[in-house]
């Protein structure tokens, strides 16, 4: 039998006995960065295939919501970091093998776009709504014309968000949960999830609710799929990777990964989705709410679980 | 110039001198530590077989976490060590995760610590300070690049091994066995 102990005794804070470097920060913000990546994305592809009559609580509705959540989201990144007065240095320099690095950078593209799409549309919930001074009027004209720009950088960076959040932490070879490509794919899909949620709860229509309720059930169909893979790439590959996989697969986050995230985040909402497509009527917050939690908790449980796992040596 | 440490398995005896020496030394604050004593323990009674390791950063030549700093803080100077500049570290903690040694820290100031190999001494023509204090003398430094240097003498000589070599990090670290 092998046996290997520190014996002169290591007790480094958030290191030993395993890591906790990340706390509940990091997956809310993984979190609400990949909802808001979502509704992002929708708004502006239904924006740029001119479907902003058909669809109203996808492009102008729900991203009101979005600046709010990529505020609470920075916040909680802020409040992660441990030499907070230094926070700027994220924006003196470019790391390209950094993902952290272009994460930072794409929030400081995609957060003043929210803001601007959002001021664009604020008249739909406050109709007598005044910019009050002439420069912010010229700016929303100046805006107005070149919407369509707007939505293409919106398009390309709620991508990248949504995307990125996966690959910041697959790109950690230490911590062999983490380390499958499968979760940039994986995260997207999560958020788009949860961008479609949201606009289901938004959407006034009967047609367009219906609409995003297909969508959302491509998409968990594709997370479903992607949870799978990831499981057969564990399984398939090195022995610390088997043993990553075993953390979900009889060890201490199997519970609450397969309940809370598989069957009540993905299969119990498509069920619910499906019967009330098939015109069974069910309560449109039920399935929206379950869709967000299980995607919260996707992220809460990976990270957490991800810094338990480690090389064996 | 490559500095490299390597480290006598059959010659520790785990008394934590260089762990103490590099608290004092590096002024490491009370409860952390940037070195550390591993004891490996293997077979059954009555064949059993002990590996003693006095471990630390292992100052790899493709680091994960200066691949993973966002801000360029971690840095690989002149000689291959790897550092940390606490005036550009915003403490995120992706160097601390990236690490498959778990060899950093976050320093209670903030930003995040490591082993220096003792570069300020170096600087000054001396050892680190865990090499110094070694009572069994089994701690090698020096210059890889330099075939005389007394590392490089002991890895022609000696059997060796690295630490996860298949995490593709190529450290600097060698545990002679």
């Amino acid at each position: 039998m092998k046996e290997e102990v520190i014996v002169s005794g290591r007790m480094n804070p958030m290191v030993d006995p395993h890591l906790r470097i990340w706390e509940w920060p990091i997956p809310l913000y993984l979190f609400l960065g990949g909802m808001a990546a979502g509704i992002l994305f929708f708004a502006s592809l239904y924006y740029i295939r001119g479907k902003e009559k058909e669809y109203p609580a996808a492009v102008r509705l729900a991203p009101l919501l979005t600046p709010l959540l990529l505020v609470i989201g920075l916040l909680a990144l802020f409040i992660d970091l441990r030499h907070k007065l230094y926070f700027w240095q994220l924006y003196i320099s470019i790391k390209l093998q950094s993902p952290m690095s272009w994460g930072a950078w794409t929030l400081m593209v995609i957060t003043p776009a929210s803001f601007i799409w959002s001021a664009l549309h604020i008249r739909d919930i406050i109709p007598s709504w005044d910019w009050k001074y002439n420069w912010l009027k010229l700016l929303e004209n100046f805006f107005n014309r070149n919407k369509k720009i707007l939505a293409w950088v919106i398009l390309i960076y709620s991508l990248i968000l949504g995307i990125y959040t996966g690959i910041l932490l697959s790109a950690f070879n230490a911590r062999p949960l983490w380390n499958t490509s499968i979760l940039g794919p994986l995260f997207l899909a999560s958020g788009l999830s949860a961008g479609a949620a949201t606009i289901i709860l938004f959407a006034r229509n009967p047609e367009e609710r219906k609409h995003f309720s297909r969508i959302d059930l491509i998409i968990i169909a594709v997370e479903l799929f992607l949870i799978v893979h990831m499981f057969m790439g564990f399984l398939a590959s090195t022995q610390v990777q088997i043993e990553a996989s075993q953390l979900f697969l009889g060890g201490e986050f199997t519970a609450p990964f397969w309940i809370f995230v598989v069957i009540l985040g993905l299969m119990f909402p498509a069920l619910l989705e499906i019967l009330e497509l098939n015109r069974y009527h069910i309560p449109v917050i039920i399935p929206v709410i379950l869709v967000l939690f299980g995607s919260f908790m996707l992220r809460f449980i990976i990270v957490y679980a991800g810094q338990v796992s480690r090389w064996l040596y | 110039m490559r500095y490299a440490m390597a480290v006598d398995t059959r010659k520790c005896v785990g008394c934590s001198d260089c762990v103490v020496a590099c608290q004092t030394e590096n002024k490491v604050p009370v409860g952390y530590c940037r070195d550390w004593i591993v004891e490996v323990n293997d077979g059954t009674y009555p064949q059993l077989e002990m590996e003693i390791r006095s471990e630390r950063c292992n100052h790899c030549s493709n680091a994960p976490c200066v691949r993973c700093c966002p801000t360029g803080a971690s840095h690989i100077i002149k000689g291959g060590i790897v550092l940390v500049k606490p005036s550009k570290c915003i403490g995120c903690g992706a160097c601390i995760a990236s690490c498959p040694y778990d060899a950093r820290y976050p320093h209670p100031d903030g930003y995040v610590d490591k082993c220096t190999f003792c570069n300020h001494r170096l600087e000054k023509g001396m050892k680190p300070a865990c090499v110094e204090v070694c009572p069994t003398k089994c701690l090698y430094f020096g210059d890889l690049d330099d075939p005389n240097s007394e590392v490089s003498v002991i890895l022609k000589k000696r059997k060796w091994k690295t630490l996860i070599p298949e995490a593709g990090t190529r450290p600097e670290l060698y545990f002679l066995i």
